[in-house]
Parts: C-alpha cells; structure tokens; sequence
C-alpha cells in the first residue's frame, strides 16, 4: 500500500512551505506527494516562486508528484491558473473541481479529494476520461470505498488517513469575516493560523477549523487502526494531510504499520504524541458521524 | 424569465402551477432526491398525475434526482431516471456524474439539467456538461454575485437557472459534509442536511439550546425565538469573537435584482422549499409571478413583504451582491 501527502492547505510562510517539502523529500518514507495551493487563489502567487524547487526536489528523491488543483474555480484568474496547471508537463495533475477536466480528459491525471465519487459508475466515468488515481470524498463510507475500488481495479484507490477533514468549501472567506475584512482585502489574515483557526461551541466543546474558505474538523482523522480492513477492501493508498506538527514522523508512523514493524494501538499512541490535544475520528469510514472515533 | 417552483407533495404542485409557476420540480419519496424528508415527494403514480395535471395547464415538471448515488445501488437511481422519463418529465436534475452519463446514453433525447448540487461555478465546466452529455441548463452555485453570472452567460450557450429565494446554502452545494461530520447524515448521501432526527433543543433559566448531533448549534435568551438549527447558520465560539460565523439565519430574498438578472440574460429563476407548505409555495409563487409580469410590463416591481417566509424573518441578497468582497 502507498503512502501519499496531500497538499498543505494552510497559509504558512512561503520559506517554511518550501522547507516542509524539502524535508518531506529528504525523510519521509512517502511514495505520492501533492503540491499546489487548492484551498486559495489568492494565495498561490506566495508559493509559485518555491514550486519549481518542490517539485525538482520531490522528483530526485523518487517521490510520484501531483500538481493539486484549485477547489472552488469561479473567477477569470482562477480559470486561467487552471488552464496553465492543466497544460503543464511537470507531474500529474491532481483534479480537484471538475473544471479541469475540459483541458485534461483523455490525458492521465489524478482525482482528489473535492470531486464527487460516491459510487462505481461515477468511478468508471473518470477513468475512462483518463484517472489513473482516485482520492475519495471523505465522507465515503468504507463499504462504499471496497465496491469502488473493486469497480476500477486499474486506478489507485486512496482513502483520507490522517489530518483535519476538509467539509466544506465556500465563496466567502471566514478568516477575513472574522477579522471584519473584505475578502479582496484580506491582507491574508489567515497566514496568523498555520494550523486553522478554532471554531468552538458556545460550549466551548471543540468542533471545526476555519481555513480561509474552508471549513474543516477540529477532529483530526486516524485511520491507523483500519489498516487491515483499508487493505482488505482494495484501497491502494492512504493519504496524510499535512498539518503543524511533525509529518515526517507520522508518514513513519503509518508506515511502520504498513510494513508490520509494530501494533496499531502503540502507532496510535505515538501519533497522538505526535499531533497533541486534538482529538481523532475515524467514524466516515463506518457510515457513523464523521467526528466519532472507535479503535479498530 | 421562467419561475420555477418546488413542490414537495401533489397539493404544493398544484398551488405552485395555479399560482403562476411555468415549471415545478419535485422528486421522488425516497433517498434519489436532495429533500428527502419523512412525509414529503411523489410516488410515480403522483408524479404521473402531478405531470398530467401540469401539461393541461401549460406548465412543465422538472424532476430532482439529486443526490449521489450509494455504491452498489446506483439502480435505484437509474430506476428513478428510467422511471421519470417513462411519466413524461420535461427535464431531469441531476448532479451525479455517472448518473449524467446514464441519461445521457439510456436517453438521449431527455432534457437534462445539472442541479446545483454540482457547483458548476463557471463557463468551463459549463461547458464540459454541456459537450460531454448534452445539457441543456445549469443551476448555479448560490456562490456567484450578479456580475459573475453575467460574465458566465456572456461565455455559454447554456441556459442558467439562478435561486432567487428561500433556504441559502453558505458553502458551496454538493461540497458540504458539515452535516455527516455531526450526524452521520448528508445532503449528497441521504439527501438531507441538519436532520430534524439529530436534532435537540434543551430549556434552561437561561434559554433555550438547540443541539445537533450533540454539538450546541445555537442559544437564544428567552425572548428570542429559537430557531432551527441548521449546522453553518449556529452561533459558534472562536478566539475573535462569538456569534453567527458561517452566516447569519437568513433566507434569500433577490426580488430587488430580477431586473439585473434579465439583463444578464438568466434563463430561468428558481424558488427554494420543496419541504414547505402550501400557504408558503402560494404565496411566494404569487409574489415572484406578479413581480416578473411587471417586469415584462416595464415597470418596477412593487415589492412586496414576504417575511413571513424568510428564515429568523430576515432576508439577504446573499452572493449576488458581494458586500463581503
């Protein structure tokens, strides 16, 4: 089974962003990684002058590289950074809105995690228009990810393992809702929360994770335990989303598992070491509320 | 400008369709349609009838199915296809890309329509539905000011169909999981969003709490009327403040911007609420009928209160006019 890294979907600093990838092609026993900024338009000139780095660096360290797509594309600009990521020949792009797939289809690419797959003949549709990689939403269920993955045994099936679950997106920005700033002048207040902003209850029971435009779990998701039934059920890849803690040693982590070097339950323990104070949910894979958590 | 109506029962259709409406949409009583309420939506042989009853009067129906096929019963909703077509519908409104393609194949002479559930947000994608299963109109994201959907139309051969009022979904549609994160439950699944069975209102000397999925949505102080609670319209905590952080509880109200959207060349206006009552269908239809035939006339539209019917009795103009740019 691979082990993938998705795209960082915070605003951190740009020498901090290229020195994330730099260390994750060094140390970090991934075979995938997606680079790109897909959360906003806005911010991706920040990284454009890195990206090239990334991606040579990425490439000589042997990792597989996909050029992740914008999530929400409705803007002049935003089409235009499409059509020039969609022409590009410097890895696969990773299809975030189906925006794409105008320019893209017939051509290899990948799917990611924002493009609706809930069932087989969904699946079968964007392989034939050239998918050979297939991120599923993660609100799939796992029953739902086995028939899916069974359906297109010739694309790599991956499930979101570990990170903040992204839930929505929107075309209102909350970061700069909450600063009382317009979104065209933002002055990129969300670069203050390289880990999300928190989003309580009036309770104060934690709850969601603002992100600029979108809304993701406090929960962070942690299928370490679901490794065997993830297997079982044809899933091909598992993705770790990049959060404010130590990546490399969670891509270790799971792939310690992975490759039977000790249990699931002390990896666990290790990744809770790893990513403190937040706590973990597996429960879309088991058709229960996304935030519920039950050890395999 | 056509109106398009929801009808959530045989009765709410024929309100709609009396009330001045030239198309109703509606669905079927089960999880194929993004409004799947205990109660509420069309059995075929009332979907026959409704058409029937529609097609005597000049009216057209439109069926939702809308929301994403589970995996493993993607017949169920190809029998819903097969089905609405046999009864005569005028257009499917379909947001699954599989089930597109199914119609496409299975019928190619059906009118289709990509329902907003796709957030199909501009003219690429547009257009993509378009060359790849012949659609012949989209409904737009509530994401897209005025201007934007000029700018759409301007590049499209496509007909758009645009919300002009009732429940406002903040986040992009067909994109949401905020809803099964709490409860298990969502709009793209099950069809539903914030489901009344996850829901939990709890009185205090202090108020009342409205909880979903066990997470406090909302309080409001005695006096203040509790409202439903809809997970991205709570009032939420965070480190700069606390109140509605998503959106206020607002219902859509584009009465004032008919005339701007003509002039963008909008084909079509819709009016949310499959799962209201007929007082409101009447009422609402009625409104936007007597405002668009005086549109035609060339003169303003009066306005009309309809605040009754507006979510926490407040209306907003949402996206269209993007104070929030």
């Amino acid at each position: 089974m691979q082990l993938s890294l998705g795209p960082v979907l915070y605003n951190w600093a740009p020498e901090r962003w290229r020195d994330f990838y730099f260390r994750i092609a060094d140390e970090a026993p991934v075979d995938v990684v997606s680079v790109g900024e897909v959360v906003c338009s806005k911010r991706a000139p920040f990284f454009a002058e890195h990206l090239p780095d990334v991606i040579e660096r990425l490439q000589q360290a042997g990792k597989q590289v996909l050029l992740g797509s914008l999530i929400l594309v409705s803007l002049r600009r935003e089409r235009r950074q499409i059509e020039e990521l969609c022409a590009s020949d410097n890895g696969l792009v990773e299809v975030n809105d189906l925006t794409c797939l105008r320019s893209i289809r017939g051509r290899p690419h990948a799917i990611g995690p924002y493009v609706n797959i809930y069932n087989e003949t969904s699946a079968a549709f964007h392989v034939q228009q050239g998918a050979t990689r297939i991120c599923l939403p993660p609100e799939l269920p796992l029953s739902s990810a086995a028939v899916i993955a069974a359906a297109v045994p010739q694309a790599v099936v991956e499930m979101f393992a570990f990170g903040r679950v992204p839930l929505a997106i929107a075309g209102r920005c909350y970061h700069a809702r909450l600063h009382k700033l317009s979104k065209d002048n933002c002055r990129f207040v969300c670069e203050k929360d390289p880990d999300g902003l928190a989003l309580k209850t009036l309770d104060q029971q934690d709850f969601l994770t603002i992100n600029g435009v979108q809304s993701l779990s406090h929960a962070c998701t942690n299928l370490i335990g679901d490794i065997a039934a993830l297997r079982e059920a044809g899933i091909g890849s598992l993705r770790l989303s990049p959060q404010d803690c130590d990546m490399v040693a969670v891509a270790r982590t799971f792939r310690d598992v992975l490759d039977g070097r000790g249990s699931a339950e002390e990896a666990s323990g290790r990744l809770a070491e790893l990513y403190p104070g937040v706590a973990f949910a597996n429960g879309f894979l088991r058709g229960q509320p996304g935030f519920s958590f039950a050890h395999a | 400008m056509e109106l398009i109506c929801p009808a959530g029962t045989p009765a709410a259709l024929r309100s709609a369709i009396e009330a001045g409406a030239d198309a109703v949409y509606c669905g079927f009583n089960d999880e194929t349609n993004a409004r799947n309420f205990p109660g509420l939506n069309f059995s075929r042989d009332e979907l026959r009838k409704g058409i029937a009853f529609a097609h005597d009067r000049g009216a057209r129906i439109l069926v939702a199915i809308n929301t994403f096929p589970r995996a493993s019963a993607t017949a169920l909703w190809q029998r819903a296809v097969d089905d609405a077509v046999e009864a005569g519908a005028d257009a499917l409104i379909v947001a699954d890309i599989g089930l597109m393609d199914y119609v496409a194949r299975r019928h190619p002479n059906q009118r289709l329509h990509v329902s907003v559930q796709a957030a199909a947000a501009n003219p690429d994608v547009i257009a993509f539905y378009v060359e790849t299963f012949r659609a012949r109109r989209v409904v737009l994201p509530r994401v897209l000011s005025v201007v934007e959907i000029a700018e759409i139309i301007r590049e499209t051969t496509c007909e758009t169909e645009v919300f002009v009022f009732g429940g406002l979904c903040v986040m992009a549609e067909g994109r949401c999981s905020l809803s099964s994160y709490a409860t298990g439950k969502s709009p793209n699944m099950q069809g539903v969003c914030s489901p009344a069975s996850h829901v939990a209102y709890e009185e205090t000397a202090q108020g009342t709490t409205s909880r979903l999925g066990g997470f406090t949505i909302n309080r409001f102080a005695p006096q203040e009327a509790a409202g439903y609670p809809t997970l991205c319209k709570g009032r939420f905590s965070t480190a700069l403040g606390d109140g509605y952080i998503f959106e206020d509880p607002v219902s859509l109200d584009a009465t004032t911007l008919l005339r701007g959207l003509q002039s963008a060349g909008v084909a079509a206006l819709k009016i949310e609420g499959r799962q209201r009552g007929r007082a409101y269908i009447e009422s609402v239809v009625r409104h936007f009928r007597r405002a668009l035939d005086t549109l035609e006339d060339g003169s303003e539209a009066d306005i009309v209160s309809l605040k009754p019917f507006t979510e926490g009795q407040a209306s907003t103009l949402g996206a269209y006019r993007k104070t929030w740019r």
